[in-house]
């Protein structure tokens, strides 16, 4: 059974129909990428799926549970992570706050805890501090874990933003753009995390992008948007190959 | 001044090299010493205080550091000022320097027991400064339970603006619900003669509920903040601001209308519960409370939500439950000090909860710091203190207060102490000479 399924999804922003019958199915483990002119509406899907907009028409399954008006914090506790293209990160907190606040809801200790400072609290608190150094190491900041978010270059706060998006325990996690702005070195080394973090953890993901280098050497199957429709579906080889593919990006060629 | 600054050093530097001289070896001192000298200066006034204000010409103690005399009889303001280093600058700054050596041990030794120990021996040394102080005039009890009111007031509040980043003007709106139902509560039961008949209870056990009433009362602000939450939640923006604003007004005009509570002349004859270690008690405990609820992950929720409220609720973060607990927990909070309030004055009327009081309360956040109780903490104590001693300006006060409050928006936009984390464990311990800032500033 696939992990995450999109049925029929159609979405309207007023009168303009930003997503038509769009169809996704992602199966454990998988890595799919997302490609398309800007304005296609990829990051609308990203958005419609993750519960921040609620779909026109159409619906949702994760794991075969429907969630199609669920709230974004309900979605990204039942295990779909995500992040996002322009970063947002939250100005005066830690790195180490930023991935402990993503267990909020799996933290227990309720307001009785926040109040008193109960014992439950300490053992819980604890416990995210540690399961919070373990996801900066993995992304490879743990030495940054007490800096200000806005005082990091711009990668490392790309990472934070996905060690965040790990600690919600993602079964898919979705990528809108992870390496966008990022100077080639730092593609590199994201582009190393991105396969770490999949080979370790192993859930699903769903990833934006817009470098090519990036989509066709990490996803196993790619669909290409224009007009918030599905113009093609297929391997990277299958990607590059299709005339409709590089009419969307290059245009037609016209005999005058 | 920036013109001429490379070839010899400016006035501000020559100042600020001379205080960090001076400052120098009370970088050392740990707080118990600091609390140890106020003891000593405060044991010194009460007990050689009198006479010493007589020989230097002055009535009677100067109630708030002398600067109430200097105002009011400026001819009295070498006195004023020389009581003032004699009672507390001298005892203070000699006791607390060659004391250091021994606190720090004793800090140190502090340390190794529980937090609760070590934090029961400051606060107890805390009150015992602040009961000898308050001993002298009955006027300096009342300004220090004021502030202390202020102090519960200005850490509510600041959850809502600095900690969520909102912006709430129902805060006096809260307390009085908090003031009219913790009077109705004591007075009803306690009081006998009353407006509503006879007491119900013996007044003997009156003591022993008022934290109920102020509890009652807190909870009854809660579900009026309830009523703000749910329309304005919905959306950010300038939607709370007004929203609560209206709250404030319509609070205000139910109890100019409800005769049965005094109607616009108010409602008098509170029992005397409010007192210096029931209010001190009370303050403690609302630090206590909401610095381990900012504190806590579901507290920084808050941060976050301000911050990137669509992020929060990405990450999992509950971002309508955590708004409405905060508001509600700002208004509980905001209703006790008004309970508190109603039985420190022993009289409310609605005036006393209008707009005058939201400045009041806007002001001591602001000017504290947002996201800091520590700032809030000293913008309530110092906003109350400053108000007090420009008493004798009269209508300047409020030309004062409020171009300093400008000042500090220039210098400080987010408040004296902002953005800082109180870590309660920390500032019990001893201090060990500073490596880093002393040496920089002396150079």
């Amino acid at each position: 059974m696939p992990l995450l399924e999109v049925h029929d999804m159609t979405h309207f922003f007023g009168g303009l129909r930003a997503v038509h019958d769009y169809n996704l199915s992602i199966e454990p483990g998988q890595i799919r990428g997302l490609i398309g002119p800007n304005g296609a509406g990829k990051t609308t899907i990203f958005n419609l799926i993750t519960g921040i907009y609620h779909p026109t028409e159409g619906e949702i399954l994760l794991n075969g549970e429907e969630i199609t008006r669920l709230e974004p914090n309900q979605i990204a506790d039942r295990g779909l992570g995500r992040t996002f293209q322009n970063l947002r990160l939250w100005r005066y907190l830690s790195v180490l706050d930023h991935v402990k606040m993503a267990r909020y809801s799996k933290l227990t200790y309720g307001l009785t805890g926040a109040f008193f400072g109960t014992s439950k609290r300490v053992r819980e608190e604890k416990a995210t501090d540690k399961l919070a150094m373990d996801l900066l190491e993995l992304v490879g900041i743990p030495h940054l874990a007490d800096q200000i978010v806005t005082n990091l270059p711009y990668g490392a706060q790309r990472r934070v933003e996905l060690a965040r998006a790990l600690a919600t325990e993602p079964k898919v996690l979705f990528l809108d753009e992870p390496t966008a702005g990022m100077n080639p070195e730092e593609l590199i080394q994201m582009m190393a995390i991105i396969r770490q973090v999949h080979s370790e953890i192993g859930m699903a993901i769903y990833l934006i992008e817009h470098r090519m280098k990036v989509v066709m050497d990490l996803c196993e199957i790619i669909q290409t948007l224009n007009f918030g429709e599905v113009i093609a579906e297929g391997t990277p080889e299958e990607i590059r190959n299709d005339p409709g593919v590089i009419e969307a990006y290059l245009g037609k060629e016209v005999v005058i | 001044m920036t013109t001429n600054s490379a070839s010899t050093p400016t006035i501000r530097q020559r100042i600020r090299a001379l205080f960090s001289r001076i400052w120098e070896p009370y970088r050392s001192v740990p707080l118990l010493g600091w609390l140890i000298a106020a003891l000593v200066a405060v044991g010194l006034e009460q007990l050689v205080g009198l006479p010493l204000a007589r020989g230097l010409g002055l009535t009677k103690i100067p109630a708030l550091f002398g600067a109430v005399v200097i105002l009011s009889k400026p001819a009295l303001t070498p006195s004023a000022l020389l009581f003032t280093t004699l009672i507390y600058i001298l005892p203070i700054g000699i006791v607390a320097r060659f004391t250091a050596p021994l606190t720090n041990r004793i800090a140190a030794k502090l340390a190794e027991y529980p937090l609760v120990v070590t934090a029961l021996v400051h606060l107890v040394l805390l009150y015992a400064v602040l009961h000898i102080w308050c001993d002298i005039t009955d006027y300096r009890l009342l300004v220090a339970r004021l502030a202390m009111i202020s102090i519960i007031l200005t850490l509510s509040l600041n959850v809502v603006n600095g900690y969520m980043g909102e912006f709430s003007c129902s805060h006096p709106g809260f307390m009085s619900i908090g003031a009219y139902v913790a009077s109705a509560f004591t007075i009803v039961l306690f009081v006998s003669e009353n407006r509503f008949g006879e007491a119900l209870l013996p007044p003997a056990l009156g003591p022993y509920m008022f934290p109920l009433a102020l509890m009652l009362g807190g909870l009854i602000s809660a579900f009026g903040a309830l009523l703000v939450a749910i329309p304005s939640f919905r959306t950010r923006g300038d939607y709370l601001a007004i929203i609560s604003l209206a709250f404030m007004f319509i609070v205000k005009s139910f109890f100019e209308n409800m005769e049965v509570v005094g109607g616009a002349r108010g409602i008098s004859n509170q029992p005397d519960y409010a007192t210096l270690p029931i209010v001190f008690l009370w303050t403690i405990l609302s630090i206590w409370i909401i610095n381990n609820f900012v504190r806590s992950t579901m507290g920084k929720a808050l941060n976050a939500v301000r911050d990137g409220e669509l992020a929060a609720n990405a990450m999992t973060v509950d971002t309508r439950k955590t708004k409405m607990t905060a508001f509600l927990f700002a208004a509980f909070w905001a209703g006790v000090a008004g309970g508190l309030f109603a039985h420190v004055l022993r009289y409310i009327n609605p005036d006393s909860f209008g707009i005058r009081k939201l400045a009041e309360v806007l002001a001591m956040v602001y000017f504290g710091g947002l996201n800091s109780v520590t700032g809030s903490v000293v913008g309530a104590v110092g906003l109350s203190l400053i108000s007090e001693a420009l008493r004798p300006l009269d209508i300047f006060k409020w030309i004062i207060i409020p171009i300093m409050l400008i000042l500090i928006m220039i210098y400080r936009p987010t408040g004296l102490i902002a953005f800082t984390e109180f870590n309660v464990e920390k500032i019990f311990l001893p201090k060990g000479r500073a490596p880093e800032g002393a040496e920089h500033a002396s150079a």
